[in-house]
């Protein structure tokens, strides 16, 4: 019984967060249009979306790792390391569309060997992916050194920069539509997501249930460093430019939008539209900043406040919640005990 | 209808010129309300804060709204949020540092064909991002002379490293291309160049890069730093270590801050331009670009306020000017 | 028939080896290092080259300090380089305006300072019940903002330093750099403070076994409150002393090296489950990472190489972190079904 009644105020809960997001993102463009006459534009909304595609798109299968407990800093990393192999490679003139492949396959390399290290030796996820971390990254160096690669053919450029016609839509953000749409449907509406909540949420009782864990969790990683390499393509071709440190620090804005999202690091919870809410609010607020030239430290300040404050706030609503029932109990013990 | 006697229109229109080409004179009205947006490599970086300065020095005399943005690394993609922000302000002109020379060229194409002006200093962008490139001195020049000051204190014969900044800079790469070029030549025939590192314009990492440098090179007799922060670094590590007089150490520097390093010996001779005055040509050559007045073709003139006339060369690069050479002697008159 | 407790001489012994293998094997791995290196370039023991890697090291060596007591109690603190870069262009700024004011004051002041940092994660952690990894990430990013709004383009230069606290970066007392003199007094503090004191031991329980901790009387809240307060002591003494290692302090300062503590702490023999380690091993962790980027420049290797290896490294100390408790874990087991 008690159970029940816990699922469905987590289930309240779950929704409440979301709710909230999406009130403080209807605030964020109320300000923002309010404090900026060029904020509604097509043209800002352009540079806005594009502006955190890349993000966007690590934050997707980060925000299910998240989910099963386990955590993966080494994203940023293998963008990096996705947008060296794409110039040293280019530089070669292979053809684009096996330049391409190569990348994704090697970043779905690396989130394999992320998995395996973290799922078969039972290594914790956090300092595994804190060294490789460096060891991805190390290999983007390894690979192109100084150098920085720029002429890419220019249909590719364009995919970069371009909009959807007729829309106010980066082509590369379709990329994330398209996949967080596919993760809405995987978490909420399949089976396998039903099971990444259980090994989040209850992993005894997920191994108990007969469900290959091991195997999920590894799938992740490889999603993840997939998304992450393609990440990386779409970095390079927005910018032309292949750099062994493109990306660096992106894994902590990532991680921010995930766990602003609703996603709690005791796993179990979360959802993949209140990582996107998440992911849009804090791009309204860094562009609003921006067009009202707050130097960019302040989005720091913002960005490190809100991950704070994400947490911190349902937590001291927790505990309002806890002292309001004990305050209730002991109101009733009174009462109970005057009445006899 | 009068008509007005030839000779005096002759000599009203003179001393008109006359007067246009001294002092603070534009011979060409400006637009007025412009609004510009200065773009640093960084905006915590020490020497890009002097340059700014004194871009938004002119902007004041110009009676310009000139603000300064930017990111705090110095990565590629970094300056294109703050291109993007001017664009959708609306501004009139853009006066940036470039990070990278190519990632940034799409976006301020896409300036540029919003009638926003884009003027380019101390680190170009390629050619087609940009109108007019305000050069600190000629990189050839820059490339020579250091090239030479290194080599009158080794004695045109040893092993000797390059400290840079980051290793995309487009003016770093330059000179660097230009003092390799130098060296081909028969009379630096003894000096060899054993190794290039990358600072990355952080203090502590050029620190540490120059203690790489002296380690894993016994032999090294000297050392170029053509970037400020590289320099100060180097010349810190090197006066309090056994190298100091022994490892010969030159670059590009500001004077106060290696005043001491001048003074106690480490270093000889260096050299730089004033920064701020990077900043101000730059202001008053896009405020001629934003009213019209010029398009970035080679041998077109314009005002620039304290810097007098100034001439568009090729490529749309406008020359500040021969660098300066501190040494010991002259080093106590400069303040930046 | 009674159990065998774990706790027998031959449990200690074998849970004493197991600390003494991850010191022994790191010292092992420095001595090798350098002996290898010194044969291909004897300019690798020369005083120069040892002062220079002896005061790379302290600054990294100081911060493990802090970090170890942390990442003992399973938490983590990566708002340590924030915390570093403010108090080093704090402490560069009251040389500034305070001229004549005493090298003790600044460092006294730049600990202070520190100390309120790391109280402020302190409640947030402790109090606010926000996870370790989530609240410092935050901090990370809100010092650190706050840090480049403060400076903005300015800096610190050595010339604005008095030469008195310059020195502790500079001079040496017996071949041994006075930075370095302090490391190791704290060092030896905390090591004596982490083993022979009640609340010292209460780091190790926490980690251990959260739970049990709780049961056994301790009162855990207070002990991370007070880990954290420690840890942005520390860093904010590792400010003051980085302005007299480096003196040129701008906002950059310190961005980053949280990484490279957290590296050093693991390697070190502190598993990042808590419970396990020491502080000599956590310091000697950071002096093997530190020799071997030594190694790498002396033998020129391109620097590029450094962050694989640093990153291979850690895997491999993770790695063997986790196979030596399987080992241990294993043995205890087999004891129990002998009884």
């Amino acid at each position: 019984m008690s159970e029940g009644q816990s699922s469905t105020r987590r289930l309240v809960r779950r929704v409440s967060w979301e709710t909230i997001l999406a009130l403080l993102l209807v605030l964020a463009l109320v300000g923002g249009a309010v404090l900026n006459k060029d904020f509604l534009t097509a043209e800002n909304w352009a540079n806005l979306l594009a502006n955190f595609t890349e993000i966007a798109l690590m934050a997707l299968p980060l925000s299910l790792i998240v989910i099963t407990n386990e955590i993966d800093l080494s994203v940023a990393s293998i963008l990096g390391l996705s947008s060296s192999l794409l110039g040293a490679l280019w530089q070669y003139k292979l053809a684009m569309p096996l330049v391409l492949v190569t990348c994704l396959v090697a970043g779905a390399l690396c989130g394999w060997l992320n998995g395996f290290l973290i799922v078969r030796f039972r290594l914790p996820s956090l300092a595994v992916t804190i060294g490789t971390l460096a060891l991805f990254r190390g290999f983007a160096y390894i690979i192109l050194g100084d150098k920085a690669i720029a002429d890419f053919p220019s249909e590719y450029a364009e995919f970069g920069i371009g909009v959807v016609p007729n829309t106010f839509i980066p082509t590369p953000f379709v990329l994330f539509i398209v996949l967080a749409l596919i993760f809405w449907i995987l978490l909420h509406h399949t089976t396998i997501g039903r099971r990444i909540y259980a090994i989040g949420g209850n992993p005894t009782a997920a191994r108990f249930s007969g469900i290959n864990l091991n195997r999920l969790k590894l799938l992740l990683y490889v999603a993840s460093g997939l998304i992450s390499a393609l990440a990386g393509i779409v970095y390079t071709f927005r910018f032309s430019s292949s750099r062994a440190d493109n990306g660096t620090g992106f894994e902590l804005s990532a991680i921010a939008a995930v766990f602003l999202g609703g996603v709690t690091v005791q796993g179990g919870k979360g959802t993949v539209t209140g990582v996107v809410l998440s992911l849009l609010l804090i791009g309204i607020i860094n562009n609003m900043l921006t067009l009202a030239d707050v130097a960019s430290e302040i989005l720091r300040i913002v960005t490190g406040s809100l991950l704070i404050v994400s947490v911190l706030l349902p937590n001291l609503i927790a505990k309002t919640r806890e002292s309001w029932r004990l305050m209730r109990r002991q109101r009733e013990i009174a009462r109970l005990g005057s009445a006899s | 209808m009068t008509r007005i006697p030839l000779m005096r229109t002759i000599a009203v229109v003179c001393s008109l010129s006359f007067l246009g080409t001294i002092g603070f004179a534009q011979d060409k009205p400006l637009k007025k309300d412009l609004k510009f947006t200065v773009i640093p490599k960084n905006i915590n970086n020490p020497y890009m804060v002097i340059q700014s300065g004194g871009a938004t020095d002119a902007c004041k005399e110009l009676g310009i709204e000139g603000k300064v943005v930017g990111p705090s690394e110095t990565g590629a993609s970094a300056q294109v949020p703050y291109i993007n922000t001017a664009i959708t302000q609306r501004q009139n002109a853009i006066l940036i540092a470039a990070n990278d020379p190519n990632a940034l060229v799409p976006y301020l194409k896409k300036a540029m064909s919003q009638k926003i002006s884009v003027v380019t200093l101390d680190s170009d962008t390629a050619p087609e991002g940009r109108e007019i490139f305000i050069n600190q001195a000629s990189a050839e020049g820059i490339g020579q002379s250091l090239v030479q000051t290194l080599a009158k204190q080794i004695g045109s014969s040893g092993d000797f490293a390059i400290l840079s900044a980051t290793p995309n800079a487009t003016n770093q790469n330059t000179w660097i291309k230009y003092m390799q070029q130098e060296l081909k030549k028969p009379e630096y025939k003894e000096m060899k160049l054993v190794k290039i590192a990358y600072g990355n314009d952080e203090d502590q990492k050029s620190f540490t890069e120059t203690q790489g440098l002296l380690q894993a090179y016994p032999n090294l007799k000297g050392i170029i730093s053509p970037t400020s922060v590289g320099i100060a670094a180097a010349a810190r590590y090197i006066s309090t270590s056994p190298y100091k007089g022994k490892v010969a150490l030159t670059g590009l520097g500001t004077p106060n801050q290696l005043r001491q390093f001048v003074k106690d010996g480490t270093i000889k001779e260096f050299e730089l331009w004033n920064p701020a005055d990077v900043g101000y040509l730059a202001a008053y050559a896009a405020a001629q670009l934003a009213s019209g007045n010029i398009q970035g073709k080679e041998g077109e003139t314009f005002a620039a306020g304290k810097l007098g006339t100034r001439t568009v060369g090729k490529d749309g690069v406008v020359l500040l000017g021969p660098p300066t050479v501190f040494n010991a002697d002259n080093i106590d008159k400069f303040n930046f | 028939m009674t159990k065998q407790p774990e706790n027998t001489a031959e449990g200690q012994g074998w849970l004493n080896a197991l600390f003494r293998s991850r010191e022994t094997s790191l010292v092992l791995l420095i001595a090798v290092l350098t002996a290898v290196t010194t044969t291909l370039n004897p300019r690798f023991l020369s005083p120069q080259s040892l002062k220079d890697l002896m005061l790379n090291v302290s600054i990294i060596a100081l911060l493990v300090l802090g970090q170890t007591v942390i990442i003992l109690m399973r938490q983590i603190d990566l708002s340590i380089s924030s915390i570093v870069g403010i108090t080093a262009f704090l402490s560069g700024t009251l040389f500034i305006n305070h001229p004549g004011i005493s090298g003790y004051v600044v460092i006294a002041i730049a600990v202070l300072t520190g100390l309120l940092l790391g109280a402020v994660n302190a409640a947030l952690i402790a109090w606010g019940k926000i996870p370790a990894l989530i609240t410092t990430l935050g901090t990370l990013y809100i010092f650190r903002g706050a840090n480049y709004a403060w400076v903005h383009g300015r800096q610190v230069n050595a010339v604005n330093v008095p030469g008195s606290f310059l020195a502790i970066g500079t001079s040496t007392v017996a071949g041994v750099p006075i930075l370095t003199w302090i490391v190791l007094i704290l060092l030896i503090l905390f090591s004596i403070g982490l083993r022979q004191y009640r609340a010292g031991r209460e780091y190790y329980a926490i980690g251990s076994n959260p739970n049990a901790a709780v049961l056994a009387g301790i009162n855990v809240s207070r002990r991370i409150a007070i880990g954290f307060i420690i840890s942005g002591a520390i860093a904010g003494l590792a400010g003051a002393l980085w302005l007299a290692r480096f003196g040129t302090v701008d906002a950059t300062a310190a961005e980053g090296i949280e990484l490279t503590v957290i590296t050093s702490t693991v390697v070190g023999g502190v598993a990042i489950t808590g419970g396990v380690g020491t502080v000599v091993g956590a310091v000697l962790g950071a002096l093997l990472l530190s020799v071997f980027s030594s190694t790498l420049v002396f033998l020129r290797v391109p620097s590029f190489w450094q962050q694989a290896f640093q990153g291979a490294m850690l895997l491999v100390a993770i790695a063997a972190d986790a196979y030596l408790a399987y080992r241990h874990a294993l043995r205890s087991r087999v004891k129990w079904s002998h009884v």
